[in-house]
């Protein structure tokens, strides 16, 4: 489900501009860089670049491939934030790219062979404002969690193939069996395909969350469908290919989320919300009772952000490094207790987890989520 | 608007200042003590010992350091937020470190300070250490007064920080009374945390900033909002009614009266020996969430409603007596009478200082109003106050038609905080 914070608004709004900014990849005419366009040689070894200090701006890259592989080329910022970004350039040809650049320092990679790190340039945009000090420590967390969240919309693609298909065969026990898996990677990962601001109420809307005339579609739609329905219509089997298309676009803008140290603290105690609003209540999967697979994702998508900012925290607030390792330790432990194997998602059904135990899990989410709330101040403070 | 007027234009002395009618716990009171042909200056005699002046100002602080803790003699404030935690951790130190950390921040409450760095101002990055709904509120008589229950020195035979041996012996598990029907997810508890005042929203603000500074220590187990007292512990003003419209809790303890206190209310050096020792001073809270059936009560007659409580409804006062406060002639009274059971005389002088309020959770479900009395006792021991009390009271009383006891919970009180470095428990855990 959709969070309502600012910083989420914030981020929208600029990944709007980029993806904006992204789309402007000029086409190549063959004629060579325009003028004061910075020149990029990729080979299969190399990534030469023309100049290593440009001013900021309105910027031109002009690629040749000199290689003997296909290749691509990426201009990141801090953090691998893909600013712009050529796929499929033939060996021997050429192509021209642009970005708006403000000040600071980002890196270009050429990747031959279309895979990969890439070979990478740091460069330079100059101008005023370009004296920010940046924390290389959080500048790799950072980069490291982009990696994750893609690895994680990755994997879900393949998951969620699986479950389209069962829905669309008609097939209501192989699609159950398939739903709840088919979440992990977006549950984990939530904050990031909120902060798009559009592909969420199409994957994710609870019922409860439909405004007035929105039609309802993605997973819970599918879910109410197979367990109250009990029945797959033709419609559902259209929203299953319509999942998909919506995941796709979610897998392909990883790369330009903003994500900053703040962004990533910020959304490990999203995730500790969406476990304590939605699945200790068992409003989120309120038709399958798959709340606990969910709660686990959620949880270890707020760990995976802060075992990355862990190196500043333990730095800027040790006390609070020690009680966050304790709480999460603590609330995996207790998920543990209820895992069943015979379960398709290896988790207890909700509705089989008394009152008493939920109290006892949202002890447990308060007791994480207190002191998870703290981490954004924690990394923010070190300059 | 007008009330100010009048009062301003009243001769001095004939009516009260408007600074007085604030002075007394709200405007309502006050009216009702000038209608009755009373005074402010009247209603002041008597509390010459307690800081009842001070203390019973409703947008004042009252003193948070003490032998005794406040919360318990301190004139009755109007509301109520009452919590009973279970404490999480299995660390004594981590225990140790909370109640420090509560200590401080009760201190502050009650001064009317916000907890911590405050509820705005820090860093914008991180969320306020105080949650703010009680900024530019008074301090409005808020009272936090902690107690720690059976549970916190044994549970399930484990002896959970090493507190085993110093459970006191009056610190008993409650026996079954008749008539019992106890929900478990609001009975018991580890700690206790009672906060009155007089403004409902500081109770709330103080209970919820306590949660939130122990998550992950300590959880609500449960709690409970009372809106009205039901008892006072300044004999000169009026009884509160309760939910029943009756003056019940009339013949109680006084803020005022040390000797009943003493022998009462606070634990003694002499009873508190050996192990002990850390609740000299101290005190015992019996709290029971007793749910009156209302409309079952509504539909019964005036005459019948009377015959219960010993007490005509109008004024409160005993059966053949002519006002609230005469001395009861308990042999007139039917003997299943409350107020024939329940007096010190059918008991052996046994008393307990009453400070319960009354509640209403909405309705249940089946369209009746849940609502009843919070029953909050102090006694010296709870062994020869409550227990015999409700012994008897729950074999004989004609209340217990329309009323049932759905919560229980016992704790030991410990005594005051004496200084900006003492916290809640230390002698317990010294």
């Amino acid at each position: 489900m959709r969070a309502h914070r600012s910083s989420v608004v914030a981020a929208i709004a600029v990944a709007a501009t980029l993806t904006a900014v992204a789309g402007c990849a000029a086409k190549s005419d063959g004629k060579g860089a325009g003028k004061g366009a910075i020149a990029v040689t990729a080979s299969d070894s190399d990534c030469k670049v023309s100049a290593k200090e440009f001013p900021a701006g309105h910027v031109q890259f002009a690629v040749d491939n000199k290689g003997s592989k296909v290749t691509e080329v990426y201009v990141y910022a801090p953090g691998d934030r893909i600013m712009t970004e050529r796929e499929n350039i033939g060996p021997g040809t050429h192509a021209e790219i642009t970005a708006e650049i403000k000040p600071g320092a980002y890196e270009i990679a050429c990747k031959p062979g279309m895979k990969g790190h890439g070979i990478r340039q740091k460069v330079t945009a100059s101008g005023k404002g370009a004296a920010v000090k940046r924390n290389p420590k959080l500048d790799a967390a950072v980069s490291a969690y982009r990696t994750w969240v893609q690895e994680q919309a990755d994997q879900t693609l393949p998951k969620a193939q699986k479950f389209a298909d069962a829905v669309k065969a008609g097939d209501i026990e192989a699609a159950k069996k398939t739903y709840a898996l088919s979440r992990v990677g977006w549950e984990r990962t939530e904050p990031v395909a909120e902060s798009f601001g559009d592909i969420d109420p199409k994957v994710d809307t609870r019922a409860d969350g439909l405004s007035d005339g929105q039609k309802w579609t993605g997973w819970h739609k599918l879910e109410q469908s197979l367990w109250e329905k009990k029945k797959i219509s033709a419609d559902d089997k259209k929203l299953a290919d319509q999942l998909i298309t919506d995941l796709k676009d979610w897998q392909k803008r990883v790369g330009k989320a903003v994500i900053n140290p703040t962004t990533m603290a910020n959304g490990a105690k999203e995730l500790l919300d969406e476990v304590a609003t939605g699945k200790v209540t068992g409003e989120e999967e309120r038709y399958s009772h798959t709340d606990l697979i969910d709660f686990h994702a959620n949880v270890e998508g707020a760990q995976k952000a802060y075992e990355l900012l862990k190196p500043v925290v333990t730095k800027n607030d040790p006390a609070l490094a020690k009680e966050l390792d304790k709480q999460f330790a603590a609330i995996l432990k207790q998920l543990d207790g209820h895992r069943d194997g015979k379960s398709a998602d290896g988790f207890a059904s909700y509705d089989t987890v008394g009152k008493g135990e939920r109290k006892t899990l949202s002890d447990s989410v308060n007791a994480l989520a207190e002191p998870l709330s703290k981490l954004a101040a924690a990394v923010a403070e070190s300059k | 608007m007008s009330q100010d007027e009048t009062t301003t234009d009243a001769p001095a002395g004939r009516a009260p200042s408007r600074r007085a009618l604030l002075g007394w716990g709200g405007a309502g009171l006050a009216l009702g003590a000038v209608a009755a042909g009373g005074t402010a200056a009247a209603l002041r005699t008597g509390s010459d010992a307690q800081p009842a002046g001070a203390d019973a100002t409703s947008g004042s602080a009252v003193p948070f350091h003490g032998r005794h803790q406040a919360g318990i003699a301190t004139a009755v404030q109007d509301r109520l937020h009452f919590a009973s935690f279970d404490v999480t951790t299995d660390d004594r130190d981590e225990l140790i470190a909370l109640l420090k950390d509560w200590t401080k921040a009760a201190a502050r409450m009650t001064a009317g300070d916000a907890v911590g760095g405050g509820a705005v101002g820090g860093p914008a990055e991180a969320p306020p250490d105080d949650t703010g709904e009680a900024l530019g509120l008074p301090p409005s008589r808020l009272t936090l007064t902690f107690g720690v229950g059976p549970t916190l020195f044994e549970k399930d035979g484990k002896d959970r920080f090493g507190l085993k041996k110093r459970r006191p012996e009056a610190l008993i598990d409650l026996p079954k009374f008749s008539g019992d029907n106890l929900d478990s997810t609001r009975s018991g508890g580890d700690l206790c945390v009672q906060a009155c005042a007089d403004d409902p929203q500081v109770a709330v603000h103080a209970i919820r900033n306590l949660a939130r500074i122990g998550f992950g220590k300590i959880a609500i187990r449960w709690s409970q909002l009372g809106f009205g007292k039901t008892s006072s512990t300044t004999p000169d003003a009026q009884t509160p009614r309760n939910m029943m419209g009756f003056k019940d809790g009339t013949h109680n303890i006084a803020g005022t009266d040390n000797a009943a206190l003493d022998q009462h209310v606070w634990v003694g050096e002499k009873d508190a020996k050996g192990d002990e020792r850390w609740m000299a001073g101290g005190s015992y809270l019996v709290a029971r969430r007793i749910r009156m059936h209302i409309e079952t009560w509504d539909r019964t007659s005036l005459k019948e409603q009377e015959d219960v409580f010993g007490r005509d409804k109008a004024e409160g006062a005993p059966v053949g007596r002519k006002h609230e406060r005469d001395t009861p002639h308990l042999k007139s009274m039917l003997p299943t009478a409350h107020v024939r059971l329940a007096h010190p005389d059918s008991n052996g002088g046994v008393r307990i200082l009453r400070r319960g309020y009354s509640f209403t959770d909405g309705t249940d479900g089946l369209g009746r109003l849940d609502a009843g009395l919070f029953f909050l006792a102090y006694q010296r021991d709870v062994r020869h106050g409550f227990v015999p009390l409700q012994q008897k009271l729950a074999a004989n009383d004609a209340l217990n038609e329309y009323i049932q006891h759905v919560g229980s919970a016992v704790f030991a009180i410990p005594p005051g905080v004496r200084g900006a470095d003492d916290w809640w428990g230390r002698e317990l855990f010294a």
